[in-house]
């Protein structure tokens, strides 16, 4: 892109998009940092979508739904029995069927708006977010692990059976860092950073066409459809990404609960 | 987007994009929060409500249908039963009825053999007695006929042939209307 650039002397060099363009002005400015931004009505208004859809769907409560009651139900039926059920699975998954449900579909609205006109921007691709989800996510499973197998669940959950003495010295500080340390920041940092990637190659291609649609070679301002075909199919993949990373996350969350629950077995 | 870029450029600011914006946090967690609340107290119940009422009702009509189709093969096993029974009762009815038709019949021959021995026992006795009778009544006829005769034959002048076969024609019209006499 750059390399393309540069013989365009006449109308400046491109500068591509960054980071800083993530951080739109805030709509109502508000102490030290932006203030209230549009990232912050996006996710107050995907609860609103949520709970409004949910509701309606839900509220008839008809044997034969209808098909809003339909969508509905598939939507829930689908976090119920393909992840709750079948990860946590026993006759206890109901328990955790609400924070599963609520993670997928708060995530999932949030990713899709990076796929709409105009609002363009998922909320994950701010980091603040993902570390909230994380965090709760980590804190529940840890919370159930104690519960279920107390204290002892940290030994459960470190010390894997059936392992010879002399590894464990290698292996228990492995399984440490890889459940306590690194897990939070892998599931915080896998939904901000695909959110983040994917929001930056579409700027960036908006951008890219934009700077060559107003160049005056005419052969240059051709590549802009190059472009644009790439830009169309990244973001295609990137509304693929936006749903599978909500799965993705929820999923995980399934299994550390069921982890968690199930430490004795593992 | 251009401004934005030298508004950043002249603030000099470098984002960095690992660091959460604490305010972004409050609004995500509250946000989380309302959601699950409204999670748990609505959304999940009434779809719950919902499974549940559908897997009952699919059940129940299930039960239902079983119970219905219990008692459609019981009542059919029933009517079986009653069928077989009233085949099994009519062939016995049957049976008794040839059964006692036959001893009816074999009553009846036998009554009728007896009857029938005992008519022509009777008759035998009857013709018997009647022959008896005859041959003590010809017995003693006889006689006095051939004394009759003879004092007749006696009596009369046995010189005309004519006469002779009168008398001879006129003994035997006595006899026979005194054969008649007896008879009656």
């Amino acid at each position: 892109m750059i390399a393309l650039a540069l013989p365009a002397q006449d109308s400046g060099s491109f500068t591509p998009p960054g980071i800083d363009e993530m951080h739109l002005p805030a709509i109502l400015p508000w102490g030290a940092y932006d203030g209230f931004s549009k990232q912050m009505l996006l996710v107050i208004l995907s609860v609103v979508i949520i709970a409004t859809f949910f509701i309606l769907a839900a509220r008839k409560q008809q044997l034969v739904p209808g098909k809003l009651q339909f969508a509905g139900e598939m939507a829930y039926g689908f976090v119920r029995n393909s992840i709750a059920k079948d990860i946590i699975g026993g006759k206890d998954f109901m328990k955790y069927v609400p924070l599963l449900f609520s993670l997928f579909f708060f995530i999932l609205v949030n990713n899709i708006y990076g796929a709409i006109p105009l609002i363009q921007l998922p909320s994950f691709s701010h980091v603040g977010g993902a570390y909230v989800l994380a965090g709760i996510v980590y804190f529940t499973w840890i919370i159930i692990g104690i519960k279920k197998n107390g204290l002892k669940y940290f030994k459960l959950a470190t010390v894997p059976s059936g392992v010879p003495w002399y590894i464990l010295p290698i292996v228990v500080p492995i399984e440490i860092i890889s459940n306590f340390l690194v897990r939070p920041v892998t599931h915080s940092l896998r939904l901000f950073a695909t959110m983040l990637a994917g929001h930056l190659i579409v700027m960036l291609a908006g951008s890219g066409i934009e700077y060559l649609v107003m160049q005056e070679n005419i052969l240059l301002k051709g590549t802009s459809v190059l472009v644009l075909v790439g830009a169309i199919a990244m973001y295609m993949l990137e509304a693929l990404i936006m749903a599978l990373q909500a799965y993705v996350f929820t999923l995980l969350t399934a299994i550390y609960i069921e982890g968690a629950l199930h430490a004795d077995s593992h | 987007m251009n401004q934005l870029i030298i508004s950043a450029a002249t603030e000099g600011e470098e984002v960095n994009p690992l660091l959460p914006n604490p305010w972004e946090m409050g609004v995500v967690l509250a946000g989380f929060a309302v959601l699950m609340y409204i999670v748990v107290k609505f959304v999940v119940p009434m779809f719950e409500k919902t499974f549940a009422e559908r897997a009952e009702a699919i059940e129940g009509g299930i039960a239902k249908a079983e119970q219905a189709q219990a008692e459609a093969s019981a009542a059919l096993e029933e009517y079986k039963q009653q069928l077989t029974d009233a085949r099994a009762e009519a062939n016995r009815i049957r049976e008794e009825a040839r059964a006692e038709g036959a001893q009816i019949l074999a009553d009846l021959k036998a009554k009728a053999a007896a009857e029938s021995a005992r008519i022509t026992e009777q008759a035998h006795a009857a013709i018997e007695s009647e022959r008896q009778a005859a041959v003590v009544s010809l017995r003693s006829e006889v006689g006095t006929l051939a004394t009759t005769l003879a004092g007749r034959i006696v009596g009369e002048a046995l010189t005309d042939d004519q006469r002779a076969a009168r008398v001879v024609d006129r003994f035997l019209a006595d006899l026979e209307t005194q054969s008649a006499g007896a008879a009656k």
